[in-house]
């Protein structure tokens, strides 16, 4: 069983619900994101969420776009992310994945990839621009090393690709809150929340609800009726507030401790 | 040529190239448009109004034009130019815009958004919405913006909002990225129309079947005029939709050479070209904005920074059915400098009277290269794709003179 199906397997068995934090490696540098996978873990992360720094940001708003700006300034790669996970793993065995645009990946070498995954403790990866359809080879090769691939579903999304998606999904399925880029939201839509009821006809994975996820009530509110929360720009904001501090990290773990209910 | 040239599989795969590479929100608008599609392509009365448009709108056939002073220049093949720049709006870009809006209008679409680089595309969208009245958002980036002042006047003066992308490179790809972010948003009422062959299936295959008639009319007109086919078709590559729209109905035909010039830039070390088949300079498949296909890109597959005189061509990667013409060997892929364009630009229109777009430039610059190697016999057709009156200020300021 992966570290990340036996993470939410013992959420189910206490009657809790997950945190998924998000931080852009490299943002605001190496350090600081080797300290902050110690500190969110500390903070009552179920896994997190490493994002790999890419030119063209696509599915990103504003706010993760800066923070993919900043570390490529100097330089951060896949490389990078890899060997600063290596050096948390002394310090925690929280569940990780891998949250990177497919061409990075690509570049890298897939087999490659995976055998490096196995080597510095990522459990899993999420390709954004990767669909189940392009996705045959990279999910043979992640599956053939124990590795989870997790999928995005979106409000848009039918249901019978919602089968398809679920049947080659292992860990978690991610459900997208609304059609949109990353980033703060105002309110949650109730389009998450049907989607979930949909992701549940189909699948027994968990499902974990991102996208606009920026304060304790909309935690509040996807607890409700998702396994899990994940909140990326938001994080990437605090960080982004507090870059140049001392006490970044500890910072950056008190806001996310603050977003949880008690 | 294998069956698989002419139509890609079901997921719009050329061998490994091409397919859908994106953000699940964006699977069912792709479906539906491929739907709608389908469904168009099969559809007579679409066809007519098509064609309608294309001739009493956009006004074609455009002429097939011997060139003869610049073939006397060359001293070799004679040279025909396939006049896309006399079509309305002042480039091929129409034939493709026309084609989508119907479509956007058999799908019920409100609001169209697209992206431009030098402009031309942007025109051609911004006119077609005014054609129809349909609201019209065209995203460019703040540099292209700066070096194409005047189509970005024309696209407000039809009535687009012309929305400036100051990120990255602040060129062609960046104004693509945020139109794709504002379609995944408003997935609901919008059309993205893009304009070249690039981008997730539908999109390569569309804005190939809406193009090829540039082909299919220089095909019959150099039939009709010489009795047999050209000998060699010479046409620029930046997306790859002149280009394909030209090559595309001549693949079947073996005796046919086909070239596609890429921009060469300034050097061909990565970043001062956009000549994405230039492996030495960082060309290699990967994945950007949707499709697999060559990309200019650093080792850890950051996309790079391209160069070129012309904002139409300055972009790191092509469309995936290029890629897969380029590995079959069925199309040559070469590059013009920036310096070769600028001096095609200047020969065209002093010894033709036809001022080229600095795309288009760049095949009359090759084209002039391949006409000297061949024999007087023979006959080869430029896809003059745009009309250069968008470029004439870009000129003078290198040239350091004034335009007014």
């Amino acid at each position: 069983m992966s570290r990340i199906t036996e993470a939410f397997k013992h959420l189910r068995a206490d009657g809790r619900r997950g945190f998924i934090p998000y931080i852009t490696v490299g943002d605001p540098d190496l350090d600081t994101s080797r300290a902050l996978i110690v500190e969110l873990a500390r903070a009552g992360a179920t896994l997190i969420e490493l994002g790999v720094p890419f030119s063209d940001p696509v599915a990103d708003g504003p706010t993760i776009q800066r923070a993919a700006e900043r570390a490529l300034r100097h330089g951060v790669g896949l490389v990078d992310v890899l060997r600063i996970l290596a050096e948390a793993r002394r310090e925690t065995d929280v569940p990780v994945i891998l949250f990177s645009y497919f061409n990075p990946l690509l570049q890298f070498g897939l087999e490659r990839l995976a055998d490096e995954c196995v080597r510095t403790g990522v459990d899993g990866v999420l390709a954004t621009d990767l669909v189940p359809e392009e996705s045959a080879d990279f999910n043979a090769v992640l599956s053939g090393r124990g590795l989870d691939q997790i999928f995005l579903v979106a409000p848009t999304t039918s249901d019978a690709r919602l089968s398809m998606i679920a049947e080659r999904a292992s860990g978690f399925v991610y459900a997208v809150s609304r059609a949109g880029v990353t980033g703060a939201r105002e309110q949650m839509s109730d389009e998450a929340r049907r989607l979930v009821g949909r992701v549940r006809g189909v699948t027994d994975l968990p499902v974990a609800v991102g996208f606009g996820i920026s304060t304790p009530e909309h935690v509040a509110d996807v607890w409700a009726y998702a396994d899990a929360a994940v909140v990326g720009s938001a994080l990437v904001s605090e960080i982004e507030k507090h870059s140049g501090s001392p006490d970044l990290v500890s910072r950056v773990g008190e806001f996310s401790r603050s977003l949880l209910p008690h | 040529m294998s069956e698989q040239t002419v139509h890609p599989d079901a997921g719009g795969h050329w061998g490994r190239y091409g397919g859908r590479y994106v953000p699940e929100t964006l699977m069912a608008p792709l479906e539906e448009l491929t739907e709608a599609f389908d469904a168009a392509r099969d559809d007579e009365s679409f066809r007519r109004e098509f064609e309608s448009l294309l001739r009493d709108f956009s006004g074609r056939p455009t002429p097939l034009f011997h060139a003869a002073r610049l073939t006397e220049h060359a001293g070799g093949a004679r040279l025909y130019l396939k006049r896309e720049d006399l079509s309305h709006t002042g480039s091929h870009k129409i034939n493709n815009a026309l084609g989508q809006v119907l479509l956007a209008r058999r799908m019920g679409k409100q609001r169209v958004i697209a992206e431009t680089g030098a402009g031309q595309h942007g025109v051609a969208t911004a006119t077609v919405c005014a054609l129809f009245g349909l609201g019209c958002v065209v995203y460019m980036g703040t540099e292209d913006v700066r070096r194409q002042r005047l189509n970005v006047f024309r696209m407000r003066l039809l009535g687009a909002e012309v929305r400036e992308v100051d990120a990255g490179q602040r060129t062609l790809k960046d104004a693509i990225n945020e139109a794709l972010r504002d379609w995944v948003t408003n997935v609901a009422d919008t059309y993205y129309l893009l304009g070249s062959a690039l981008g997730p299936h539908p999109y390569p295959l569309m804005v190939r079947e809406f193009q090829s008639v540039i082909g299919r009319e220089a095909r019959a007109q150099f039939l009709e005029r010489e009795g047999r086919l050209p000998d060699a078709l010479v046409a620029c590559v930046g997306g790859g939709s002149n280009s394909i729209g030209l090559f595309h109905p001549f693949l079947n035909d073996k005796g046919v050479r086909m070239v596609g010039v890429e921009a060469g830039g300034t050097g061909a070390e990565l970043g001062l070209h956009a000549a994405r088949f230039n492996q030495a300079g960082g060309g290699r498949p990967g994945v950007l904005q949707g499709t697999l296909s060559y990309v200019l890109q650093d080792d850890r597959g950051q996309i790079a920074s391209t160069h070129s005189i012309s904002a139409g061509l300055d972009y790191p990667s092509i469309g995936p059915e290029h890629a897969f013409l380029h590995d079959e060997g069925r199309v040559e892929y070469v590059s013009a400098t920036d310096e070769e364009a600028l001096e095609a630009f200047g020969l065209l229109s002093k010894l033709e009277g036809i001022i080229p777009a600095l795309e288009s430039a760049h095949a009359v610059a090759h084209a002039l290269k391949l006409a000297r190697e061949m024999k007087s016999s023979e006959a080869l057709v430029v896809n003059l794709s745009g009309r250069g009156d968008k470029d004439v200020q870009t000129v003078a300021e290198l040239a350091g003179g004034e335009t007014t």
